[in-house]
């Protein structure tokens, strides 16, 4: 049994009390307009104080974070160095940044097209948020199902911001995705008759979220990781870009490379680059924990803006609703939005449920926050305050053993502890999950402003507007992912690379200084710095 | 403040608190981490270390963001480890016995020690997962494997040398794209999409005025 303090177990028995009565209550889904008044009340986007304008670059006068804005308006690695580009250490047809879900993908799409490519990864191929991603990815392959539907639940669920090119891509590639990932061997839950098992996630309309237990991250990226190690595409690890290179008529045409150990310095020169570096959880924005794994730090972010890349909806972040509020060894970790799919409730310190279980991410996270800021119905953790997430519903609903059976990776994750879910309710609060805005593309995954750079995976803007529904994010790896390799590989052959060079960087850190910025701090930041602290 | 504990990270000694994880505690030591640090929440696999409690004769092996720290814990990590990893085609490969003889023959020599059961840091039967490999049972191999996270602790451990990890991967693939039901669904409905069944509805929705979405969003038909 876990060390829960005295008040955390006196409202876990009012929590046990009223479960009977919750089970047979269905909580009301709250109208558009209350919707619209919670999040400007509570959503953490709504937060001006955090926020600044940019000075420089292609979004200048754009609203950003603090911390985002610290680095795209950092200073550049490659300043102080003195680099030869005439004499690159690697010459590629495709050079993919980054070594998640996207950047596989697309490796193995212009491999498939015949391209010399080669991977680039600041870690080891495949840490990256893709293996961490439990719940689920959606497509619409059921009978009652369409694209059309899916194209209305992400649009709505996005606030209508997301760019309909690219959405229309996302739900309409989506089956395909899934047929795809199917014959390269992922073992997606099926029935035996091999009908796909499909839930709910917040904000869908139809069942339409295909799943590997609580390991759908995992088993898709370990699958894509071993292909492209079949295929023996070259994965260059524990090497970071620093830089994008471009050449004199302004296309991108490599980067600067950096191993993160002896931090040696390497010229990659490329026909094309495919940025796929993921999101920005490690920035802690406004001080929250994250689900992100350890190299979140939107280095795409910082390289392309320098490049002259658009950001778009870079001021939207997702806050997923549950990560964990306790034990404080895992706090800010991932509990899958599957838990709610499958029958477990959001309860309040009195036992009280308080939102119904699937409103969309922004919604529930903000739900949570003004239970416990606004109402005081929080729960009082080691590491500031959470919510019950009332686990033991999901056996109580779909039988003994399914928490086992769905969710195993949850039950280990806390098992660890002591706590025991099936029997146990456990205490969440939002985390910082997913970047919503990014690198601003066209439908073949180009940068609209940057000629053969590519963007793909969690450092695009656009495609889910200002929310993401859960199991849009996988899908859009895949889908974004395969699209940009594809893309790359049709015009590969005809591309030409003139005269290397990083004027654009020097270009960059003039514009700082002529606005009176004389920034030290550099970047992209590559990774966080938790030394000598105790937590995060 | 908070009850401190003695860790000895590579043999030296450092006083960190009771409450962190052997990865914090590393960070709080003033490590920053490049390797042995991946998703930091029990999926990839990249922080896995041996340990021995003072006093205790036997070696244990975890995940160090998953794991507590404990007094007088002695611990070292290993962050990489050389698994052997077949290069295969799995459009080609042959969904019988015959493969995993072919590619990891090793197994076959296994002693039954059980060494890389014991070692696992997700608790998976490893050895029984190989015996299904053996007989080239992919369905098992694949549901015994399934929560296997790669960290390749139980291969360090094997006096036989095999690469349980990568032989799991294998056993996984051909259940998934060859042995697992086909899902006749989704065929039917890729088969659509490329007709292009759905081409003109959802263009007539893209071009929609964003009042009208709004209305068919708010109202729209919710499966029970």
């Amino acid at each position: 049994m876990y060390n829960y303090t005295q008040e955390q177990l006196a409202s876990m028995k009012k929590v046990e009390a009223t479960r009977e009565k919750r089970l047979k209550e269905l909580f009301a889904r709250m109208s558009a307009e209350e919707k619209q008044t919670i999040l400007k009340e509570n959503h953490p986007d709504y937060i001006d104080s955090a926020y600044e304008l940019l000075q420089v670059g292609p979004n200048k006068g754009g609203k950003v974070l603090h911390e985002l804005a610290d680095l795209l308006q950092g200073k550049s690695r490659v300043l102080d160095m003195d680099i030869d580009l005439s004499k690159p250490d690697y010459d590629v047809d495709v050079l993919v940044i980054g070594g998640g879900g996207a950047g596989s993908s697309a490796a193995i799409e212009a491999h498939n097209a015949g391209a010399n490519v080669m991977m680039v990864t600041k870690l080891r191929i495949g840490d990256a948020n893709t293996m961490m991603a439990e719940g689920g990815i959606q497509a619409a392959d059921k009978p009652n199902d369409s694209p059309a539907i899916h194209y209305l639940d992400a649009f709505g669920g996005g606030h209508f911001a997301a760019k309909p090119e690219l959405l229309y891509k996302l739900v309409n590639d989506a089956p395909d995705a899934i047929k795809w990932l199917n014959e390269l061997g992922v073992m997606f839950d099926k029935d035996a008759d091999g009908t796909m098992i499909t839930t709910h996630g917040g904000g869908t309309s139809r069942k339409r979220m295909h799943a590997c237990k609580d390991y759908s991250g995992a088993e898709i990226m370990r699958t894509l990781r071993d292909e492209v190690l079949n295929r023996q595409i070259p994965v260059v690890d524990f090497t970071s870009a620093i830089e994008i290179i471009k050449d004199v008529e302004g296309k991108a045409a490599g980067a600067i490379l950096m191993n993160m150990e002896t931090k040696d310095i390497y010229v990659a020169k490329a026909k094309t680059v495919i940025i796929a570096t993921g999101g920005a959880g490690r920035l802690h924005y406004q001080g929250f924990p994250t689900s992100n794994h350890y190299g979140a730090t939107a280095d795409g972010l910082v390289l392309g803006y320098r490049a002259g890349a658009k950001l778009l909806y870079a001021d939207t972040l997702q806050y997923h609703p549950t990560g964990v509020a306790e034990p404080t060894q895992i706090f800010g970790a991932l509990v899958t939005e599957k838990v709610r799919s499958l029958g477990a409730q959001l309860v309040n310190k009195d036992g009280e449920a308080f939102v119904y279980s699937l409103e969309t991410r922004d919604v529930t996270a903000s739900s949570i926050i003004r239970e416990c800021k606004k109402r005081s119905n929080g729960i009082k953790t080691t590491d500031g305050e959470g919510v019950w997430l009332d686990t033991p519903m999901i056996e109580m609903l779909g039988g003994e053993g399914t928490i086992e059976k769905r969710i195993p990776a949850m039950l280990r994750m806390f098992g660890k502890y002591g706590i025991d879910i099936r029997k146990e309710p456990i205490l969440v609060y939002p985390t910082l999950h997913y970047q919503n805005g990014g690198l601003d593309i066209n439908d073949d995954g180009m940068c609209t402003t940057v000629p053969n750079l590519f963007v793909a995976g969690e450092a695009v803007g656009g495609i889910h507007g200002r929310n993401r529904l859960m199991g849009n994010s996988l899908l859009d790896i895949i889908v974004f992912g395969r699209n940009a390799g594809k893309s790359v590989g049709k015009i590969y052959k005809d591309i030409v690379v003139k005269e290397l060079t990083l004027d654009h960087v020097k270009a960059f850190d003039a514009e700082l200084k002529n606005a009176g910025l004389n920034p030290t701090k550099l970047s992209p930041q590559l990774l966080p710095n938790y030394t000598k602290q105790a937590s995060i | 403040m908070e009850n401190m504990v003695n860790v000895y990270l590579f043999g030296k000694k450092y006083q960190v608190p009771e409450s962190l994880t052997i990865m914090k505690a590393m960070e709080y030591a003033g490590y920053q981490l490049v390797r042995g640090c991946g998703c930091r929440n029990g999926f990839c696999g990249a922080c896995s270390v041996i340990y021995r409690i003072k006093g205790d004769r036997e070696l244990k092996t975890c995940l160090a963001c998953q794991t507590k720290v404990e007094n007088d814990m002695f611990v070292a990590t290993l962050p990489f480890f050389p698994l052997v990893k077949q290069v295969y085609d799995v459009n080609k490969v042959s969904v019988s016995q015959s493969v995993m003889m072919q590619l990891y023959p090793e197994i076959y020599a296994c002693i039954g020690c059980n060494a890389c059961t014991k070692s696992c840091t997700q608790g998976l039967n490893v050895m029984q997962y190989i015996a299904y490999a053996q007989r080239g049972d992919f369905t098992n191999c694949a549901e015994e494997s399934f929560d296997c996270v790669m960290c390749g602790v139980c291969s360090a451990r094997c006096p036989a040398g095999i690469s349980h990890p990568q032989v799991a991967e294998l056993a996984r693939r051909i259940y998934g794209k060859y042995v697992a039901p086909e899902s006749k669904h989704l065929t039917d409905r890729v088969n659509e999409i490329n007709e292009g069944a759905f081409k003109e509805i959802i263009e007539t929705l893209m071009n929609k005025p964003i009042e009208e979405l709004k209305e068919l969003y708010n109202n729209r038909e919710i499966e029970k």
